[in-house]
């Protein structure tokens, strides 16, 4: 029983508590880039969540064989092969979304997520854990980008939803009568979209609301606000934290002083 | 020549990578607060993206190309990116010291940064040449440090600016952004206009 409590507590925890894109501040790059309509943001949701569960599974199953000196190529060697996976895959069922996320799919290979949840947790936990794990903050990154995206492309294009057959192609053809989204703005009415909204000014735009928004929240709730110092899950943290305040790498000191 | 000097021009100014691609987020809005280190983790972009790309070209054309193999691109290439990056680092803090004062701290941020990693696959998928992938890999490391340089100086303009209490932080920073990326939007056409 209290197995099962714990586990529900890791799965939950990844989707608002330690949400890794507003609280954690991991990921922002496929963030901003893949959240200009909500098919393209659950779509890169769902490839980065069976990402981050397989690379949880495999790299909790070797914590004990893989060497602490050489973890970190380890890890990435295991998350770049599960990335080829899920490439090869969307690229053979789902062309179009392969097309419209483009060089952000292979590029979850050097998303801080999951190589973020490796280190701080896969490696140190139960199989079981850190695939709970892993589904959480897949589901939470999932979350959060279809938030992002929902301003965007309701404000951006007037749509939403829009090119849903992209996704629903993987079930067969036409399914649900070949819905394809609902029009909110039609193009030629009294008002137009904001197409900023879709362009890369209105991501940063709405990425900093939507921060300032799970700020507010969270100091309601008496917790801290994000921070970019927030990433210390990656394992250039330490370096990253350091330069942000203009001192020098430990590293760098230790030799000096050897 | 026209071909180099466009894609030069496009890589710095209109396909800003950090501003218009958002690649390289992380750096842009953790190592931007100063102007020295601002500089500094730029050109260290600079440096190991040209590396990355003439090593993996090669790599990527008479190895995977040739054996049918363009599937593990992924795989070699953040491999080859980060054995390389540790070469260069203990190379340099061997035999040239004064460069590994200015650049090697930044040296190991650099492995796992989408930029680097992004440009090598996007040289690929434009089916650039040698000389091209070269000339646009520099130029996307020029466009990040005209980014960061940039947006270290409006960040030291909000440092003594009175901003509302919910956007204190992250979001500010984020805004400010997102201002920045939209006079670059500007840009958009100049290209075309001065080579089309």
């Amino acid at each position: 029983m209290a197995e099962k409590k714990s586990l529900g507590k890791e799965f939950t925890k990844g989707l608002i508590a330690e949400n890794p894109v507003l609280r954690l501040v991991l990921g922002t790059c496929p963030t901003l880039a893949t959240s200009t309509s909500v098919v393209n943001a659950i779509g890169m949701g769902i490839a980065a969540t069976i990402v981050l569960v397989c690379s949880n599974i495999v790299i909790s199953l070797l914590r004990k064989v893989i060497p602490s000196k050489v973890r970190i190529p380890a890890y990435i060697v295991i998350i770049a092969s599960f990335v080829t996976i899920v490439q090869m895959i969307v690229k053979a069922f789902v062309p179009a979304l392969d097309a419209a996320l483009g060089v952000f799919l292979p590029l979850i290979v050097v998303n801080c997520i999951i190589l973020g949840r490796a280190e701080a947790f896969a490696g140190k936990n139960s199989v079981i854990a850190s695939a709970v794990d892993g589904l959480g903050m897949g589901v939470g990154f999932t979350f959060a980008l279809c938030c992002m995206a929902s301003v965007r492309e309701i404000i951006g294009a007037g749509t939403f939803l829009s090119g849903a057959q992209n996704l629903l192609v993987l079930f067969g053809d036409n399914v649900l009568n070949g819905f394809n989204g609902f029009t909110l703005i039609p193009q030629d009415g009294y008002i137009s979209p904001m197409l900023i909204f879709i362009l890369a000014p209105g991501g940063f735009f709405t990425f900093g609301i939507l921060m300032a928004c799970a700020n507010k929240i969270a100091e309601k709730k008496g917790k801290p606000r994000a921070e970019l110092g927030g990433c210390q899950a990656c394992p250039m943290a330490k370096n990253c934290a350091l330069l942000a305040e203009g001192k020098e790498c430990s590293d760098k000191k230790e030799d000096e002083t050897a | 020549m026209k071909i180099g000097l466009s894609i030069l021009l496009t890589a710095i100014l209109t396909e800003n990578f950090v501003l218009c691609k958002f690649l390289g987020i992380c750096p842009f809005l953790g190592v931007s607060k100063k102007l020295n280190t601002a500089v500094g983790m730029s050109s260290a972009v600079i440096f190991v993206m040209a590396l990355a790309t003439a090593v993996t070209y090669p790599i990527n054309k008479y190895l995977l190309v040739a054996n049918d193999l363009e599937y593990l691109q992924t795989i070699v290439f953040i491999l080859v990116i980060a054995a390389l990056v540790q070469l260069v680092e203990i190379i340099l803090k061997k035999f040239m010291p004064p460069l590994y004062n200015a650049l090697g701290i930044y040296l190991p941020l650099i492995t796992t940064n989408c930029a680097v990693l992004g440009v090598v696959l996007l040289n690929i998928t434009n089916e650039y040449n040698f000389a091209q992938s070269m000339i646009n890999s520099v130029g996307a490391g020029i466009g990040f440090m005209l980014a960061m340089v940039i947006f270290s100086g409006v960040r030291s303009r909000l440092e003594s600016c009175d901003i509302p209490k919910f956007l204190h932080g992250l979001p500010i920073v984020l805004i400010a952004a997102s201002i920045v990326s939209l006079s670059f939007m500007g840009f958009t056409g100049l290209v075309d206009g001065i080579f089309g």
